[in-house]
């Protein structure tokens, strides 16, 4: 568990950290989620002391930071900083592996884990270990710093912006794997984005900040039908918000009892892709099936029942 | 097809103009014969040196040596042609140096004259020309300079040139030529390894000390502004107060003259290059990789070996390689205060009026400085941090 308590950073008169408090639970996945300039990134870093509070603290399972020396801290959270910031002559295998040298792994244990990190990314070990960061594409790059931040399997993980250079096929698998990765896990992530979507996507809970503030804090659904300010409504996504609602539940929550034509959804599916279905093929009921044993029937109007705000 | 072959037979715009020079140098006098070695002497053209058996060779090498140079499209043709023109005066050198001699007198001297040296800055020239547009890799170029060296040391170490008055005032000077040798590569090479001593650590205190740094790049920069005599004329009396009040300082060879302000001097003006090229290689590493760094625990001592000092050293060894190159030219003022080095001949040889004896002191220099230059650039370009990117 991470308590931020009352935390501020004060640059020379101008505040760009006012006051945030938030408690963080261990095995979820928090999104810090504002426009630029917001704060995310001084948020994220007073966490780990790249900067020092000049008010408050921050305390991990209790322990406050500001007792521990710097560098045993920080190599206990893995970070992915915004941007990469690779190191350019070493190669990918050795920069996967920087935490891991500075914890004096064995060799072999070091190539394990960055072979393994490898192909959870996606990218081939044999063609990538060897490569310098001048030698990949942006995109690369990115996934080789989050790769990095997760070597040593850290239980807290900290995480700017790190699918910012992705497309978004990349980028979805990414978020999959990543989610993945913390169930199997059990790490405590959290995220700076600038875009809702991923928050509302990956994020166990989501915190939006404004102008240094935390403006809201709460579950993706709370974020889109309780929004606290005007600020956050338009973040969540103004007209958009419904399908995002929809995003957020799976088929599995309103199925019914019952059978329908045409070509059967998985119950996984969320409902924001069962609407486009219907939609699409002009039906308003569609069937459904769990592993492929027919499951029940799942109809339009359920859905929008769904999607509707507080009236 | 056409324009192909229109591209390979383009001029090269240096290659015309060091030809042109070339050609105008062949008309100046190509050596002088003095009647002894402090007289100046009388000038000769190449085609006058000897019989038409020496010069002919001679001449057609030169000549066509400046045609290959020409060629734009083939850096090799100009490269084998600036070694066969070399070859050319060298050739005219040391074929017409006895002939020249016989009948003029016990104490005559030949020397190579202005169009001798013309063609060899000229030959010289197109060869970096060459060498710059082959861009060889490091080994080439380490193989290179071996192969000048070596042909430099077959041409000087089988006699061929022992007419020359140079040789002549070498070979009457052996041994201090050899004891100036050393006492100038012990200056050149030992000033720079102190700097290195203080510059490394006083740079990394500069570059984790933006308040140092403020005083002491200016305060070296200003040192390096003094000009050496000046430099000297502070160095005497107060080396000298030191050795006086000090005997320890006395016995250990402190002295207001010689070695002890040589080095000092040369020691001084090197600090400036190596102290500001450890600030800037340390300041090259990029902020994101130096903040990831700090992210992930690295204490400042582990950034600045693994991650600053390594993507540093190109710059860093620049500034060695600029501390070494100025050392080893101004090493020669020492010979003005008796330090010794290769300056000691300068200055006699002005004193005498005796330019070969200049030149035996400032030629080895200009040798030295060059392949220390030479291979400074390969060691700069084997430490790049990444090396697949550089090829
Ligand atoms: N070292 C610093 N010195 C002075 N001001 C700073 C410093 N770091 C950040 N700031 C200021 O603090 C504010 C918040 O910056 P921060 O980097 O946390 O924003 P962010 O939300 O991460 O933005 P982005 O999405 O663009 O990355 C900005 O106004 C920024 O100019
Ligand atoms: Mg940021």
């Amino acid at each position: 568990m991470i308590e931020i308590d009352k935390i501020s950073k004060t640059y020379d008169g101008v505040t760009a950290v006012d006051e945030v408090s938030m408690v963080v639970d261990t095995a979820t996945i928090t999104v810090i989620v504002g426009t630029s300039g917001s704060g995310k990134t001084t948020l994220l870093r007073m966490i780990n002391r790249l900067v020092e509070p000049s008010s408050g603290e921050v305390r991990i399972n209790g322990e406050a930071t500001h007792t521990v020396a710097k560098t045993s801290l920080r190599r206990r959270i893995g970070y992915a900083i915004q941007g990469h910031g690779l190191f350019p002559h070493y190669t990918v295998a050795r920069n996967i592996g920087t935490v891991p040298t500075l914890l004096d792994w064995s060799q072999e244990k070091i190539d394990t884990r960055v072979d393994e990190l490898l192909d959870l990314f996606s990218m081939q070990p044999d063609k990538f270990r060897d490569r310098y960061p001048a030698e990949l594409s942006g995109g690369q790059q990115q996934r080789v710093g989050v790769a990095r931040a997760l070597a040593s399997r850290p239980d807290l993980l900290l995480m700017d912006e790190p699918f910012g250079a992705l497309d978004p096929i990349i980028r979805a698998h990414a978020q999959k794997d990543l989610r993945h990765i913390q169930r199997t896990l059990g790490s405590t992530i959290m995220l700076v984005t600038h875009d809702m979507e991923e928050a509302i996507q990956l994020g166990d809970r989501v915190a939006v900040m404004d102008a240094g503030r935390l403006v809201q804090y709460g579950t993706p659904a709370e974020i889109i039908q309780q929004p606290a300010t005007e600020f956050v409504a338009k973040m969540a996504g103004g007209v958009e918000r419904p399908l995002r609602l929809l995003s957020l539940y799976p088929v599995s929550d309103i199925i019914e009892e019952g059978t329908a034509e045409g070509e059967p959804l998985d119950a996984n599916t969320c409902l924001r892709d069962a609407l486009s279905i219907c939609l699409w093929s002009g039906r308003d009921v569609l069937p459904v099936v769990n592993e492929g044993v027919p499951a029940g029937r799942v109809t339009l109007a359920a859905i929008r029942a769904r999607a509707e705000g507080p009236t | 097809m056409k324009s192909v072959r229109a591209a390979e037979l383009r001029l090269s715009l240096p290659g015309l103009l060091l030809a042109a020079l070339g050609f105008l140098a062949l008309l100046a006098p190509f050596m002088t014969l003095a009647a002894n070695r402090i007289v100046a002497g009388e000038g000769l053209t190449a085609w006058h040196l000897a019989g038409p058996d020496v010069t002919l060779p001679g001449l057609i090498a030169i000549v066509s040596g400046l045609i290959l140079g020409l060629f734009a499209a083939w850096p090799k043709a100009r490269l084998i042609g600036a070694t066969l023109g070399l070859a050319g005066i060298v050739w005219l050198l040391s074929q017409s140096a006895s002939p020249l001699l016989e009948g003029a007198g016990e104490y005559a001297r030949v020397s190579p004259g202005l169009g001798f040296w013309c063609l060899l800055a000229v030959l010289m020239l197109v060869m970096a020309d060459a060498i710059t547009s082959l861009s060889p890799g490091p080994r080439t170029r380490i193989a290179l300079l071996a192969s000048m060296l070596g042909l430099l040391a077959i041409v000087l170490g089988t006699g061929l040139l022992s007419d020359l008055s140079i040789m002549q005032e070498y070979a009457s000077r052996k041994d201090a030529f050899h004891a100036a040798a050393l006492r100038h590569l012990t200056l050149a090479f030992g000033s720079l390894a102190s700097a290195t001593a203080i510059g490394i650590p006083l740079g990394i205190l500069c570059y984790h000390g933006p308040r140092l740094r403020k005083i002491a790049l200016p305060v070296l920069s200003f040192l390096q502004t003094i000009p050496s005599l000046a430099m000297f004329g502070i160095m005497i009396p107060l080396l000298g107060w030191v050795a006086n009040s000090y005997p320890a300082a006395k016995a250990m060879g402190i002295a207001g003259v010689g070695f002890a302000p040589a080095f000092l001097a040369l020691l001084l003006y090197s600090l400036l290059p190596v102290v500001a090229n450890m600030v800037a290689g340390l300041q090259s590493t990029p902020e994101k990789a130096r903040d990831a760094a700090r992210g992930m625990g690295m204490t400042t001592w582990q950034l600045l070996m693994r991650v600053e000092l390594p993507l540093g050293l190109p710059v860093i060894l620049a500034g060695l390689r600029i501390a070494l190159v100025q050392n080893i030219g101004l090493a020669v003022i020492a010979g003005l205060i008796g330090g010794g080095g290769f300056g000691t001949f300068v200055f006699q040889g002005l004193n005498q009026t005796a330019t070969d004896l200049i030149l035996l002191g400032a030629l080895p220099t200009v040798a030295l400085a060059l392949t220390a230059a030479i291979l400074m650039d390969v060691l700069v370009e084997l430490t790049n941090p990444t090396p697949r990117k550089a090829s």
